[in-house]
């Protein structure tokens, strides 16, 4: 009854139908959801015009939850679907949120391209450092000697860094914050979602059931606590010497650049052009 | 829909690439995402240029994986939808097809045949993805696949390819094949108005009442695209009538048997099939594709030295007609399959036949087309064959 009333202001969860979540309780997802939903709200976005895909993980569960045009693909191809819906209505407001093993794993070279054409699409990775619904396999943002159920030993494989891909692939917004910093990670989704052009936002979450558990940090707060310690502003990031930096994060935006032009505005100028020199080859 | 023959009209001479094009076209594709692969570029190539002239969209993805993905977002969109691919790029696309199968998007993809496993025989002739066609993905499904034998074909069995997609909202496969892809022919294009299409279906209740996969008596339900203020969910999990997840039972097979029965009970309207001499036959040759040319040609010169045998060209292979082959199967003495693979049609035959009369293959796999000739000898060969052999 409670949550009926919370969601009663908004309006964007299907409380009736699929609610409770499948999320363990002090799991970071909710949060983030929660500011997706407000982001869709400040920026007055009418629900009917906003598609919400996913692929599969504990993060890419979030569509089934919220009353948008929602779709939930296969493990890493939410955003070349998200493509298709853009080409054919660029009028819509297209949001992925996907996971680690989901987006940068398995989705990586979707990623890649996607940040390439700068298409008006808004990326949220929920980053958890694990695979959470397979139950806390190594992920390619588990940091190097964290532990995890295919990393017995402690991770050898140096984690992959979101922020540096997109930025250097072309994404026109890029942010990361944390969910300890969750105003801030709100901040920067909604930003994202405003932006004309490929955005992505990072947001580090805690994961207590897998990772947390796994890594010494057991109750949600130790991780959030965790987030505070290592996260760094951009600012002073750059003051930090290589060794400064090992086990710490930068937090803020990489990019905004407002000029790189978006690809389906590209795609119907180019489209306009090749139609009028057809009808000019004509007469 | 599936019986209005297309009239004949205007002649053009075009490529079987060139004719998908202009049929996807003309029977209202607006979308088309894909992945260079020979021998089917000509298809994408086309596309390139041909849909941004009528207000459609291209896009080069960056794998056939991506392509598949687009075109299934790009139908859940509002736009019929197309892709085009060969046997490698095909197997890619097969965990998405499922989810197309899974989720009921109508979508078509044009599977341009050559020789596998693996890399195969790039610039060269097959038929051996018939089955993958049928059972490529994972889980129980049903497919429909079609196969045209000539440039004319190609052109109405595209048009019928997007019908049977948008009827049944289900993917339709095509299969052409490197020979038939590349091969230029006289077609027959009819007026636009004379040609029947399928057009997207709209739900008749308001958002509230609406359940994007409701059980109904020929087991399709209304779609609506995104963003008409319908607002459902699609998932590639089971989904009960509403769309989200389940894993009740019942809720599991009735999914499942929905997938299943809207294309057994809709087969009239998809299955296609003609039949030469078969009358009085007391041999018949089933073939389909490129082979069933070869098939045909035999044909004309086993009647022309007496021989009574009659030709099944099959335009859709699955749904199979499979009654259709157990009653030849009571008439003749024995039934040829002509294909270019191992044998693999000759399985589902061989399943209708029960036994009836004596079935073989006219086989071919060495990347060269089926010669009449050597269907010919093969035609003499099961003559010549005892009974129960
Ligand atoms: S496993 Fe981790 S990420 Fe997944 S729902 Fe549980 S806490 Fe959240």
């Amino acid at each position: 009854m409670e949550l009926e009333a919370i969601c009663s202001e908004h309006n964007y969860l299907r409380i009736k139908k699929k609610f409770p979540t499948v999320w363990c309780s002090g799991c970071g997802i909710g949060s983030i959801m929660g500011a997706i939903i407000r982001s869709v709200h400040e920026l007055k976005i009418n629900k009917n015009n906003v598609a919400l895909v996913s692929g599969i993980g504990c993060s890419s569960r979030m569509p089934i939850y919220m009353d948008f045009n929602t779709l939930h693909t296969t493990h890493g191809r939410a955003l070349p679907f998200a493509t298709g819906i853009k080409m054919v209505r660029p009028d819509m407001k297209v949001i992925v949120v996907s996971g680690d093993g989901d987006g940068l794993a398995i989705g990586g070279n979707h990623f890649i391209h996607a940040c390439r054409r700068n298409i008006d699409i808004t990326l949220v990775i929920i980053n958890n450092y694990i695979y959470g619904m397979t139950g806390g396999q190594v992920s390619p943002t588990t940091p190097l000697g964290s532990y995890a159920h295919t990393a017995p030993y402690g991770c050898i494989d140096p984690p992959f860094d979101a922020v540096k891909v997109a930025s250097g692939a072309g994404a026109s917004y890029v942010a990361r914050a944390s969910n300890y910093h969750i105003v801030q990670a709100a901040k920067y989704i909604k930003k994202a979602i405003g932006h004309k052009g490929f955005s992505m936002v990072e947001v580090m979450s805690n994961c207590p059931t897998l990772f947390g558990r796994l890594n010494g940090m057991r109750d949600p707060v130790d991780q959030l606590k965790w987030m505070k310690a290592n996260a760094v502003t951009i600012k002073n990031w750059e003051k930090l010497g290589e060794e400064e930096r090992v086990g710490k994060f930068p937090i803020g935006e990489f990019v905004t650049n407002m000029s790189r032009p978006e690809y389906t505005q590209v795609y119907e100028e180019m489209s306009r052009k090749a139609r009028e020199e057809a009808q000019n080859g004509q007469s | 829909m599936a019986k209005k023959k297309i009239e004949r009209g205007t002649p053009a001479f075009m490529q079987g690439n060139e004719a998908c094009v202009d049929a996807a076209i003309v029977a209202g594709c607006r979308f088309f995402a894909g992945y260079p692969i020979t021998p089917s570029t000509e298809i994408a190539e086309g596309c390139s240029e041909k849909l941004p002239l009528i207000g459609g969209a291209f896009i080069q993805m960056e794998d056939e994986i991506g392509s598949i993905a687009a075109i299934i977002g790009g139908s859940l969109a509002g736009a019929k939808s197309m892709t085009a691919t060969s046997g490698p790029g095909f197997s890619l696309m097969s965990e998405n097809l499922g989810f197309a199968y899974m989720t009921e998007v109508p979508i078509v993809i044009v599977n341009v045949m050559r020789g596998g496993p693996s890399t195969g025989l790039p610039t060269r002739l097959s038929q051996s993805d018939v089955m993958q066609a049928r059972f490529g993905t994972h889980g129980d499904y049903t497919a429909i696949v079609i196969t045209p034998s000539s440039v004319q074909e190609i052109y109405d069995l595209t048009i019928h390819a997007f019908n049977c997609a948008e009827r049944f909202h289900t993917p339709v496969i095509l299969l052409l094949d490197e020979m038939l892809a590349h091969m230029r022919e006289k077609v027959f294009i009819s007026a636009i108005e004379d040609i029947e299409i399928m057009p997207r279906s709209y739900p008749k209740v308001p958002p509230e009442f609406f359940n994007p996969y409701e059980i109904t008596p020929n087991m399709v339900s209304d779609s609506v695209p995104f963003g008409e203020g319908y607002r459902f969910n699609v998932t590639g999990l089971i989904h009960d009538e509403e769309g989200f997840p389940t894993s009740k039972p019942d809720e599991v097979v009735a999914k499942l048997h929905k997938l299943r029965k809207k294309i057994h009970l809709g087969r009239k309207e998809i299955m296609r099939w003609d039949e030469e001499y078969m009358d009085d036959a007391k041999y018949a040759i089933v073939s389909f594709g490129t082979a069933a040319r070869a098939a045909s040609s035999a044909v004309q010169k086993a009647r022309s030295k007496g021989i009574k045998v009659g030709l099944i060209k099959l335009k859709t292979l699955w749904p199979f007609p499979g009654k259709r082959i157990n009653q030849i199967a009571d008439q003749v003495r024995g039934i040829l399959v002509a294909e270019l693979n191992m044998g693999q049609m000759i399985r589902e035959v061989d399943r209708y036949v029960m036994g009836k009369c004596r079935v073989q293959g006219a086989l071919r796999y060495d990347g060269n087309p089926l010669e009449p000739e050597e269907v010919f000898e093969k035609l003499l060969v099961l003559r010549a064959t005892k009974r129960g052999k």
